[in-house]
Parts: C-alpha cells; sequence; structure tokens
C-alpha cells in the first residue's frame, strides 16, 4: 500500500503539471495576433446569437418585410440592404447566427462524446478495443455521411438536432483515430507505468492523466471540425433541410440570395462572408492552438535564411603531376541556427593521393560527415561552406556552379553511406534505379545500361545479378543492400568514393565481406577511399593514413601504423584506448569522460582540454595550432613531447 | 481468413520450385491484389444491408410510418396508401426482406410522389453527375499535383499562392464559390451560362459550357487540398536519405523531381483523390442546386425535403457502391505504385 501512497503523489504532480500547461497554452496562443482576432470574431459571432434574438424578438419568424423595400442594396435605413421579401438582412444576420452556432455544437457535442472515450481508450488500452475502433474507421470512411444524414433528414424532417448529431456520430471514429495516435506516446511514459504499476485503476489513470495530456490535440480537432460543422449546417440550410423559413439562418439567406442572383446579387454578400470568416476562424485557431502547443516542447521556429546563390564561378586550380587527388584547405563549415551560423568544422586540411584509403576518425558530433559531405557540397540543413578550398582535379569544388558540381557528384566522387537499407528508392526496382545512374554518367543505349548494370552488380559480388536487379530494396539483406549501394557508387567510375561509416548498420560477419569488397575495388579500380569511421577495427582493415577530428578540428594526422603505435594527441590516445579492439594492447578499457561539446560552445583554447588527463592552464588560454613534431605527423597538441616515442 | 487460405495454398507452389524472381513477384502481387480485392467487396455486403436497412428501422421506429414520410398535412387515405404501398402494415423485417428481394433484382421501388421507378431516375440523372464529378477529379489533379509539386520543388510566390488557395478552399463552401462565380462570369461578364445543363449528346460544345462553373466549383476545394498535401508530401520525400542519395549520385534535378519523388508522392495523391471524390459527392447536393443540374445531387435534396423516401433510398445505397468502388481502386492503385504494399 505504501507504493500506492508514494507512486500517486508523483504521477499526480506529473499531471497537474501538464494541466498547469493550459493556461500557459492560452497564454502563448493569445501572443498570436491571429489567434486572437478568430477568438474574437468567433466570441462577436457566440455573443449574436445569444443576445440578437432576445434583442429582435420579431426577426426570426418575421414573414415579409416592407414589401416596396425588396431587394435592394445598402441603404441608411437597411446597412446590408434587404432581401427577396423586403426584410432587413442586418437583422437577419444577427439573428440567424443561433441555428448555426446551435448546429455546429450539436453535431461538434455528439463528436466529442463518442471519439473522445473512443480515442483515448484504443490508444491506452490498445488490443482488441485498438482494434474495434480502426474498424468503425474504416467502416465510417466507407458510409456516404451526407446520405445517411439525408436519411435521417427524410424520417425527421427539419430536425436540425437529427441532421447534426448523425453528422457528428458518423464523423466520430476518424476523429478517434486522430486522439488515438496522440495517446500513443502518453501510455509509454514513465509516469503512466508509476500510475499502472501502483495500482491505479485503468479509468483514474486516463482521465486524470492521460486526459490532460490530449487535451491540446482535441482542441485542435475539435476547432477544425467545427469549421466542417458549419460548411455542413449552412450548406443543409442552403437546401432547406434544417432550418424552416422564415426561420433566419445564414444558409437559408445565401439560399435566397441564389434565387435572385440575377436581379440582385449583392444578396449573397453579407451571409457568405460571415460565413466563411467563421470557417476560416475556427480553421485556423485549429492551426494556432497546435503551433501554440508545438511550440510549447520545441524552440522558437527556425526562420531559415534563403541559400545565398552566390555568382559562382569556377575558378581554375593550378596543378601538378605530383599534387593529390584531393586537397582540402582550410576547410570551415556552417550551419544556420536560430542564434546565426554555428561553425561544425574549423580549418580542416588534409589531402588524399590517389587510390590512397584515407580514414577520418572520431566520435559522433565531431563534424566528421559535415567534412566529407562538404566534398560534394551536399551540407544538411543549408549548411555553407563559409572558408578554405576543396581542390580536386584541378577545380575548387567550394566554389563550383552547382550543373558542374552535378558532373562530379557520382561521377568523380561516390558516396555510400551508413543506412544501405534506406539509401535506395523502395517505390523502384534496384536494376531500374542502377540503370539511371548508369545513364547520368554514360551516354549509352537502355540496353547497354541494362548490361552495364548486371556488370556493376556482379563486380560488387553479389551472386544472381540478374535476380538482383528485378528486386525491390525491401526485397534485400542489409548486406546485399549495401553492396547494391557500392555498385550504385561505381556507376560513374569515381576516382574516390566517400564511405560514411559503411559498416555501422550491418552484422559483424557482413561488416568484414563489405570491408573486403572496398579494399578490392580499392585496388582493382585504384580508387581513393574516404572512410569515415569511429571504429579503429574498420581503419585498420582499410586505411593507409588516418586523419583524427575532434570537435571540428583537425587534431591529428599520420599514417597509420606509426599513429596507432604512438598517438601524439590525448584524444586519439584515448579514442585507441577505449576500442574494444585493442583491449589487448592496453590493460584497461577507458572509456572518455564527459562528451564531445556541441558546436557553439567549444571551449576557448584547445576544444579537448575540459576533457584531458594532461591538460594545463596554457591549453585553456589560447587556440593551438597543428604541429609537425615528427616527419608526416601532425597534431594539436603542445604537450606532444610527453607522447613522442623513445 | 479466406485470406489466409488464399496465401497457404500459394506458398508451397511457388517456394518449392526455382521460379524466376519476376514471375515469383508478380504471382504474389497478383494474388495481392485479387485478395484485396475480395476482402473489399465482401465488407461491401454487410456495409450496404447495414446503410440499405437503416431508413427501415428508423421509419418503423417512429410508430406511424406513412405520416412521418408524407408529413403532417396528409391526410389518413393518403397516409394508408403510402403504408400499403411501402408495406409499412408487415412487420419491419419483411418490409426489409421484400426490398433486399427486388432491389438484388434492380428494382428499387418508385417514387412516392411521381410514381416514377427510382432505378429509372438514376439512370437518367447519373451521366449529369458522373460528367461533374469526372471533370472535377480531373481539373484537381491536373492543377493539384502540379501546385503542389512545383510550389515544393520552387517554393516562393507560387508557394504562397499554394497556401492562399488552401485557405480559401478550405473556408469558402463550393455552393457559394458557385454563387459567386456566377455573379461573375454568368451575371457581369455574361461569358458563361449562370444555370442548366446541356447534354453531351445535343452539343459537346454547349455541354462543356454548361460544365465550366459547376466544376470550377465544386472542385476549387480538392484542388486546395490536393495542393497542400502533395507540397507537404513532396517536402517529406525530398528530406528522405534515397533523395540525398540520388543528389549525391549526380542524378539531375528533373529526374529526382518529377521520375523518382513523385513516384513517393502519387500514393498519398491516390489516397487524398479518393477521399476528395467522397467530398466531390457530397458537394454534387449543393453544387447541382447552385446551377440547378438534373443530376443525382439535386434530386437527392429534394426527395428528402419532401420525404420521398424510396429515391433517398435508392440514391443512398448507389452511392455507397460508388464509395465502395473508389475505395477498391485506391487499394488496387497503392499496390501497383508501392511494392511495399504488396509485401506486407
Amino acid at each position: 500500500m505504501t507504493a500506492v501512497q508514494n507512486a500517486e503523489p508523483l504521477a499526480d504532480a506529473a499531471a497537474s503539471a501538464s494541466v498547469f500547461e493550459s493556461p500557459r497554452l492560452l497564454r502563448r496562443l493569445l501572443r498570436r495576433p491571429l489567434a486572437v482576432c478568430c477568438i474574437a470574431y468567433l466570441l462577436v459571432v457566440i455573443g449574436a446569437a445569444i443576445v440578437a434574438p432576445i434583442m429582435l424578438p420579431n426577426v426570426s419568424n418575421e414573414q415579409a418585410g416592407d414589401l416596396l423595400l425588396v431587394r435592394q442594396g445598402p441603404t441608411s435605413a437597411h446597412w446590408l440592404g434587404t432581401d427577396s421579401l423586403g426584410r432587413d438582412i442586418l437583422e437577419r444576420l444577427l439573428v440567424g447566427a443561433r441555428p448555426t452556432m446551435i448546429g455546429v455544437g450539436e453535431a461538434l457535442l455528439a463528436m466529442l462524446v463518442l471519439s473522445v472515450p473512443l480515442g483515448l481508450a484504443a490508444g491506452y488500452l490498445g488490443g482488441w478495443v485498438d482494434r474495434v475502433v480502426g474498424w468503425l474507421t474504416d467502416l465510417s470512411l466507407a458510409i456516404p455521411a451526407i446520405a445517411i444524414v439525408l436519411v435521417m433528414l427524410t424520417v425527421f424532417p427539419q430536425s436540425m438536432l437529427a441532421g447534426m448529431v448523425t453528422l457528428g456520430v458518423i464523423l466520430a471514429p476518424a476523429q478517434a483515430r486522430i486522439i488515438r495516435s496522440a495517446t500513443l506516446p502518453i501510455r509509454e511514459e514513465l509516469y503512466i507505468a508509476a500510475a499502472r504499476v501502483s495500482g491505479l485503476s485503468h479509468a483514474h489513470i486516463i482521465t486524470r492523466h492521460v486526459l490532460p495530456r490530449v487535451a491540446g490535440p482535441v482542441i485542435v480537432l475539435g476547432s477544425l471540425f467545427a469549421a466542417g460543422a458549419l460548411i455542413a449546417q449552412t450548406g443543409l440550410a442552403y437546401l432547406g433541410l434544417i432550418v424552416k423559413p422564415p426561420q433566419a439562418s445564414w444558409g437559408g439567406m445565401i439560399g435566397d440570395g441564389i434565387a435572385n442572383i440575377v436581379t440582385q446579387p449583392w444578396i449573397i454578400f453579407p451571409p457568405g462572408i460571415v460565413m466563411a470568416l467563421a470557417i476560416m476562424a475556427f480553421g485556423l485557431l485549429g492551426d494556432a492552438v497546435r503551433d501554440a502547443s508545438a511550440e510549447g516542447w520545441s524552440a522558437a521556429p527556425v526562420s531559415l535564411p534563403r541559400r545565398r546563390r552566390a555568382a559562382a564561378v569556377a575558378e581554375p586550380v593550378v596543378t601538378d603531376a605530383a599534387s593529390p587527388l584531393l586537397s582540402v584547405e582550410n576547410l570551415t563549415v556552417t550551419l544556420p541556427s536560430p542564434g546565426g551560423p554555428v561553425t561544425v568544422v574549423e580549418g580542416v586540411s588534409f589531402e588524399i593521393r590517389s587510390g590512397e584509403a584515407v580514414a577520418l576518425v572520431g566520435e559522433s558530433g565531431c563534424g566528421k560527415t559535415v567534412t566529407a559531405m562538404s566534398l560534394i557540397r551536399l551540407l544538411p540543413g543549408d549548411g555553407e561552406i563559409a572558408g578554405g578550398r576543396i581542390v580536386f582535379g584541378g577545380r575548387n569544388i567550394a566554389s563550383l556552379p552547382e550543373n558542374e558540381l552535378r558532373r562530379v557528384r557520382g561521377g568523380e566522387i561516390g558516396l555510400i553511406s551508413q543506412e544501405p537499407m534506406v539509401s535506395l528508392n523502395p517505390a523502384f526496382r534496384v536494376g531500374w534505379q542502377l540503370a539511371m545512374s548508369v545513364r547520368t554518367h554514360h551516354d549509352v543505349s537502355r540496353r547497354a545500361a541494362r548490361a552495364r548494370v548486371i556488370e556493376l552488380l556482379r563486380s560488387v559480388q553479389l551472386p544472381e545479378p540478374e535476380l538482383v536487379a528485378q528486386r525491390y530494396p525491401h526485397e534485400l539483406s542489409g548486406g546485399m543492400a549495401q553492396r547494391v549501394a557500392i555498385a550504385r557508387a561505381l556507376a560513374g567510375e569515381p576516382k574516390l568514393l566517400i564511405a560514411d561509416e559503411p559498416t555501422t548498420a550491418l552484422d559483424v560477419t557482413v561488416q568484414a565481406e563489405i570491408l573486403e569488397l572496398l579494399r578490392d575495388l580499392q585496388r582493382e579500380r585504384e580508387m581513393a577511399i574516404l572512410l569515415i569511421t569511429h571504429d579503429w577495427g574498420v581503419v585498420a582493415d582499410l586505411a593507409d593514413r588516418a586523419v583524427v577530428m575532434y570537435a571540428g578540428q583537425v587534431v591529428e594526422r599520420g599514417a597509420l601504423a606509426p599513429l596507432v603505435r604512438h598517438p601524439l594527441h590525448p584524444y586519439t590516445r584515448a579514442l585507441l584506448a577505449s576500442d574494444p579492439h585493442s583491449a589487448a594492447v592496453t590493460e584497461v578499457l577507458s572509456a572518455i569522460p564527459g562528451g564531445v561539446p556541441r558546436p557553439g560552445s567549444w571551449p576557448q583554447g584547445c576544444h579537448f582540454h575540459p576533457r584531458c588527463g594532461y591538460a594545463t592552464e596554457v591549453c585553456s588560454q589560447q587556440p593551438i595550432a597543428l604541429e609537425q613534431p615528427l616527419e608526416n605527423r601532425e597534431t594539436r597538441c603542445i604537450h606532444y613531447d610527453q607522447f613522442l616515442p623513445r | 481468413m479466406d485470406a489466409n487460405s488464399l496465401a497457404v495454398r500459394h506458398r508451397p507452389l511457388l517456394g518449392g520450385a526455382r521460379v524466376p524472381l519476376r514471375a515469383h513477384a508478380v504471382a504474389i502481387a497478383r494474388s495481392r491484389v485479387l485478395r484485396g480485392v475480395v476482402r473489399r467487396l465482401l465488407l461491401a455486403v454487410p456495409l450496404l444491408i447495414v446503410v440499405s436497412s437503416l431508413s427501415f428501422a428508423l421509419v418503423s421506429a417512429t410508430g406511424d410510418p406513412g405520416r412521418t414520410v408524407l408529413g403532417a398535412g396528409a391526410t389518413p387515405q393518403q397516409v394508408a396508401a403510402v403504408d400499403h404501398q411501402l408495406g409499412f402494415d408487415q412487420p419491419v423485417y419483411t418490409q426489409y426482406w421484400h426490398w433486399l428481394g427486388h432491389a438484388v433484382h434492380g428494382d428499387l421501388g418508385a417514387s412516392l410522389f411521381t410514381q416514377e421507378p427510382v432505378t429509372q431516375t438514376l439512370s437518367e440523372r447519373f451521366p449529369v453527375t458522373l460528367s461533374l464529378i469526372l471533370g472535377s477529379i480531373l481539373v484537381t489533379v491536373v492543377i493539384g499535383v502540379f501546385l503542389g509539386v512545383y510550389s515544393a520543388v520552387r517554393g516562393g510566390v507560387l508557394g504562397r499562392f499554394a497556401d492562399v488557395l488552401s485557405l480559401a478552399g478550405f473556408a469558402l463552401p463550393s455552393f457559394w464559390v458557385g454563387a459567386m462565380l456566377v455573379v461573375l462570369f454568368a451575371v457581369k461578364l455574361h461569358w458563361l451560362p449562370a444555370i442548366g445543363y446541356v447534354p453531351f449528346a445535343q452539343s459537346p460544345s454547349q455541354w462543356l459550357r454548361s460544365l465550366v462553373l459547376p466544376v470550377t466549383a465544386l472542385s476549387l476545394a480538392g484542388v486546395a487540398t490536393l495542393a497542400k498535401q502533395t507540397r507537404e508530401a513532396m517536402l517529406d520525400v525530398l528530406a528522405n536519405e534515397h533523395v540525398r542519395m540520388a543528389w549525391a549520385n549526380g542524378i539531375p534535378p528533373r529526374l529526382i523531381y518529377y521520375r523518382l519523388a513523385l513516384k513517393n508522392v502519387s500514393l498519398r495523391i491516390v489516397t487524398i483523390v479518393s477521399l476528395q471524390l467522397v467530398y466531390m459527392l457530397t458537394g454534387t447536393l449543393f453544387v447541382e442546386q447552385v446551377f440547378a443540374l438534373p443530376g443525382l445531387g439535386s434530386i437527392f435534396a429534394a426527395s428528402a425535403a419532401q420525404g420521398d423516401l424510396p429515391v433517398v433510398q435508392g440514391i443512398t445505397v448507389l452511392f455507397t457502391v460508388i464509395i465502395v468502388l473508389v475505395n477498391l481502386v485506391a487499394d488496387v492503385l497503392y499496390t501497383l505504385i508501392d511494392p511495399r504494399v504488396r509485401a506486407s
């Protein structure tokens, strides 16, 4: 029993926190001018619906007005003119708000009374309840709602209640499904689990803890539903099915206008505009509530700066036979953020020679992938190359125009990603997609492209390439998908292949096969490989040289064997020490304390010093430069002499 | 249950021998499409029974069926005549069984007021509504998809136009849009007829002219919804890893947008269009009334107002059948578009 007593206040505290969210939601809502306009307009309409019939008791059932003044436009006596029976349009508009609002209210109430319990039960309880609700939804989507409403109105003539409630009932299951989706994630939350374990009843948990949390989505769908109900109410009133003349209603007034459209078109506008504004107010209010509640858990909406289309001119770069295939010089990349551009890669330089395999190593969040993606200028989220050069094949990729860039992508630099299963389009056969790549880079016939596809699939050592070409991506295993992705990357015969964590998503046995394949391809095609990984085992399998990155910077660079034997940067040492493959070398498997700092909050001086066991006061005072203590070895550490081989 | 037994029968047939992969996939696809169709049709039967029996249940529940149908103004003789014609003097299940027996032979009864057979009314008026709906679907798909895709790819002015249009399509009911179109194009500009319908057989050009305004009124909401949904779907797809990899592969933008991504988006397009078709069916009630088109929608509303139960009943059944068929076609299209639907 003590458990219950302990869990109850805990769970209730969490729930009441979300209840207290509603005034906050209201405050956020009232900060939006559009939402305020919508609420104000709806309050005016509701006010008219309540007050006008009391103030103007004779209007609603007025058979005819001044028959000498029929179908007049706006005058000083009749501000909005008169209808076909000489009645004042403004008065009827105000009085007619009542049946409209009552009709909307009837449908809304019927919908909510059914859909909220159904949706909550389906989402929270799951199982057969969920299946029944799903089945009801399918059923309600297969029923012509309007026809059922008309059947009701045939049997119960002029009964707005029957018509609007029927509408609400038929449309409820579809709304319940939305509430169900909003309930599902809440069920998984800890305080709900705590409440359940402590033995609280389902009914208690649902009403006290789940319902307050889905209030936001319910308001949104209720508001949007009200907009639809208003259209239905005015429409049915226009058809004369739910409001009996002479009683005033917006729909009936539009009907009067349409009947007299040739002689006096004006009549359709006052009721039409009032109605359209009310529909819009409900709809926009729903949107505003959704945005306001989204604002609660996400940061302020990011306004992305318009992508600058810099007048890119391909600048020729002087190269000689000895120059490397790729040379990245002082590359700096920024990503947009709410507080202005944030540097994610800072002054990165490295080279890759023809046929060489270079590994970019570091924890995730160090800028490896961003660095690699800048090589083909496919930066995520409108990222930009803010400085430096990327020299490849005698051109600076950083300033290459888009159309020339396309020839580089796939044609000179290929890419394989860490998620082979989603890197192919699910809607097309493998062979078709590969043929598209082949024909993009080679001017060949369809038939020749098909033959080339089979060749490519064979070259990545897939058995039965003809059968694989006929498959859809979802019919491939992870290893097969990565082979297909490699085959596609080879379609343009690139000189450099970027392999971004190519084995992370694969089983261990498949990993080894893919690495072997990459090694074979590198040798056979004399293709350079830029390997991005955090796994030293993968690095050792494939790479000739390694570039270690930390928090946007290169911290160490060198040929693989000496770098692994005598790392000259504490980060490299720590990274090697924490690698399970090298557990035999170092006695204790040590993890690096702390995490990689996020871009924008990099520490002063050496980026690694807060996590570094060797750090001294100097490390935090000024930026540390790359130094070259040995031939072909560079490190961004001022204490490297402690690590030098003796 | 039926579906499962089918599957069981298929598996050893295909799994055992070395069937070429393509033939295998096609066979599976075909059997799955077929199973989907059979399932839909089997579900349609109870659905039609529920929908068509509703009015019988409702009328008998009121206690005085003839009076309910004819209204308070009818004489006792008229009420007795209707009670007899519709069989209201018999138990409700006998009434329904009687109706059903005739319905499966294509006899849906006769109008209480004109005595015209319901099936005749429906077949006379169906072409009008069909022209209206097919025209509106055509306009919706062509303009909606174009706007959606183009505004997703280009953004800018067209994106804002799509936003404004979707708001207009949301807030302006078809009957009021129709009225405004009449004011502008018929009353003020005299370009098009305000009301009326000319059958295609009589004059194709007049037929087209008589449909321009109704189709515009009926398709505005559809165009707006489809444009918005297509744009959102397109933006979703363009953010996918496989699109990023297509860019990385140097595939030209026009192929990425219009060949690759459009096929991924078309699944959502089919869903929205099939939903819009149902909304349009509803819209015909209002639009046909505004433009005085002699279709199903206008007779539906008029019969409901008059209490002409057999006609209301007949159109309800017809609408239900149409929706079942629309969903059926949508299901088949899903399986043709997305191989994963076939697999799941």
